[in-house]
């Protein structure tokens, strides 16, 4: 028999016995239904985190940090350091405190090994916003810089170009600042307010270049470089003139990796951390979860193995005579292996076709609707979301389920002699 | 001299061991010769069935020589086995053996999808061989669709479909009425008569038996020479 011919007469075998197929295919269906949605959650939990990541730093991008614990606990007290006393606050838990970086200290990080820049991280607060032209309210506002490698998503207008101030604003500043919709913001001016170390205020003009969807983070602007570098210089008058600062940004050349770079930076006294490092935790929360949701579906499509071999065993107690006969006209047990395999494997493909085809038709629906309700709450998540490779392997998976199912009742078929077959009534 | 398309020698089959070894062939010699109708004939237990097995390769005898066509089958491997099952032989069995839900032309063209013979070509030759038995037009009927004797031609067309040099016909008529056996029984003689295919009936019908060029009658599991049965010996030579 030729293959096609094997899997043709494999494909109408097991249309023969329609109900025992349809209970089969039923079976696996539940079994892939169930993994293509656990799948789907993990795909889209994790392009959620994705889309925030990169809203927040590109992959090649660590905050470096300078810790303040020099000398190993146990070795009496800490002799005086007169940097110590630069100390600031950290971001982590309360009381977290670093070492202030100096301009030395940016030197030191520029000069190791697979650096391609190092920049202070500077935090501008601005107080307000408003419309620059229309007569809205002044809000307040958080901004954060988006710095050269980040990328956020915008609903509406273009990422940033240019050397003049510009901001990326959230969706939801748009009709407070009295804009009748997104696009219409584009292009507009609106005026930021800073304090100054003395308490006088400045403002300072930028052009909205773009609208972006609020992220896990909150509503947030974002600042160009030219905005930041603007705010900060009016934010810092009255300040006396020590650079120093809590963090910096570091960006790795195209060569190195993170973890080669980590381990330079704990020798030269620096912690560095990526974003991925920050939200490691959740991420690995997230595909726990996933995987105890996938072994559930697993343990559904073993019970559908067993459904196969079941099936399988009495289509070929029924069909023996028909082995018989096609090893008395010279029909290989090879051949009748693959034939029954075959047919074991279509009904897994058909089982899985059918369950990730169903999945993936009320996931799309179910998610659509949850973001739109329960879940509006964080804008941009897709809870379902499935990719093809993800799919493809639920399909292979379930198929390579159904091949091992039918080993034993497929070589059970392969081994009849042709004239036990023959006589068997 | 017509050469011998099988032959056996000393030929013993048992089954079981020990106490309750039973032996199913004793001793069997026999010679077919290429064209011939050869009647095996016997009881029900006499070895009819067993020593067709034999000589259609589907059993092995427990001790004994078998040749088919002049090779030694103990030597034939494997894939040799199927090859030669597939394209020397034709089989016939009383109870049909029809695949139910499938049409009459799928089931005949079964051996020619065995043989790797392509869909368009073994279609045509499915179609000739129902011709050449008077079902042309039964070709998309499913084969539970007919009646015994229409059954019993279609086996006949798929013994006949890839053109084997012997058919194996198990008790044929053992199913049908007198009238429709007597069709399937000259279908198969014409086979015989006028494409020289080899012929080996196994049959406990005298009257059968009587239409072969030859019978071997079989008691116990050894031949014997039967009463002589008064048969007109046919003159006509295998083309």
């Amino acid at each position: 028999m030729r293959a096609a011919d094997i899997v043709g007469t494999a494909v109408a075998n097991s249309f023969r016995s329609r109900l025992r197929t349809s209970l089969t295919v039923i079976a696996i269906f539940i079994g892939a239904f169930t993994l293509t949605i656990t799948n789907g959650l993990g795909t889209g939990i994790n392009n959620y985190i994705d889309t925030q990541l990169s809203s927040l730093g590109a992959s090649d991008v660590m905050t470096v940090t300078k810790p303040v614990e020099a000398a190993l606990v146990g070795e009496g007290p800490a002799e005086y350091d007169p940097d110590a006393a630069a100390e600031v606050e950290a971001n982590g838990p309360p009381g977290t405190t670093v070492t202030a970086l100096d301009r030395d200290d940016l030197d030191t990080l520029r000069n190791l090994d697979g650096v391609a820049s190092v920049e202070p991280a500077v935090s501008v607060r601005p107080d307000y916003v408003e419309w620059a032209s229309g007569d809205s309210d002044r809000y307040e506002i958080a901004a954060s810089a988006l710095g050269s490698g980040m990328s956020i998503e915008l609903v509406a207008g273009e990422p940033f170009s240019g050397d003049e101030p510009q901001v990326v604003l959230p969706t939801d500043y748009i009709e407070s600042l009295g804009f009748d919709d997104n696009e219409a913001a584009i292009g507009e001016t609106v005026t930021l307010g800073v304090t100054d170390a003395t308490g006088e205020q400045h403002t300072l003009d930028a052009t909205v270049s773009g609208v972006q969807e609020p992220t896990l983070f909150g509503s947030t602007a974002s600042m160009n470089d030219a905005l930041t570098s603007g705010l900060y210089d009016l934010q810092s008058i009255g300040l006396p003139d020590t650079e120093s600062w809590a963090s910096a940004t570091l960006r790795l050349d195209e060569a190195s990796t993170s973890d080669a770079l980590k381990v330079e930076l704990v020798d030269a006294g620096f912690v560095g951390t990526t974003v991925a490092d920050q939200l490691g935790a959740f991420t690995t929360v997230v595909d726990g979860i996933i995987l105890v949701l996938n072994a559930f579906a697993l343990i559904a499509l073993l019970a559908a193995g067993f459904g196969i071999i079941n099936t399988l065993l009495m289509s070929v107690q029924e069909r023996t005579r028909e082995i018989g006969l096609m090893k008395a006209m010279g029909m290989s047990g090879g051949r009748i292996f693959a034939l029954f395999s075959t047919e074991a494997v279509f009904i897994g493909f058909l089982g899985s076709a059918i369950g990730a085809g169903v999945a993936m038709g009320i996931g799309s629906v179910l998610s659509g609707v949850l973001a739109n309700g329960f879940l509006s709450g964080l804008p941009g998540l897709q809870i379902l979301a499935f990719d093809p490779v993800s799919i493809a392997t639920v399909l292979l998976l379930v198929m390579g389920i159904a091949f091992l199912a039918a080993v034993l009742p497929a070589s059970r078929a392969a081994r009849q002699s042709p004239i036990d077959s023959l006589r068997y009534e | 001299m017509t050469p011998r398309v099988l032959s056996t020698r000393n030929l013993n089959k048992s089954y079981g061991s020990g106490v309750n070894r039973f032996p199913a062939l004793t001793d069997v010699s026999i010679d077919i010769e290429e064209g011939e109708s050869v009647a095996i004939v016997g009881k029900s237990g006499s070895g009819k069935s067993t020593l067709m097995h034999i000589l259609a390769l589907l059993d092995t005898p427990t001790s004994g020589d078998l040749t088919v066509d002049g090779t030694d089958a103990a030597r034939l491997g494997g894939k040799q086995l199927n090859a030669l099952r597939n394209r020397t032989f034709g089989f016939v069995f009383q109870q049909f053996f029809l695949t139910p839900n499938a049409t009459v032309l799928e089931n005949v063209i079964l051996p020619l999808k065995i043989a790797r013979v392509r869909s368009g070509e073994r279609r045509r030759l499915g179609r000739e061989a129902l011709a050449q038995l008077d079902l042309a037009d039964k070709a998309g009927n499913r084969a539970t669709d007919l009646s015994g004797g229409q059954k019993q031609r279609v086996v006949i067309a798929r013994a006949l479909v890839n053109n084997p040099r012997i058919i194996f016909a198990d008790e044929p008529t053992g199913n049908l009425d007198s009238a429709t056996g007597a069709v399937v029984e000259d279908k198969l003689f014409a086979l015989n008569r006028e494409q020289g295919i080899t012929l080996v009936i196994v049959t406990h019908d005298e009257e059968l038996a009587a239409r072969c060029d030859r019978r071997i009658y079989l008691r116990d599991g050894r031949v014997v020479d039967a009463p002589i049965v008064d048969s007109p010996s046919r003159t006509e030579v295998a083309a």
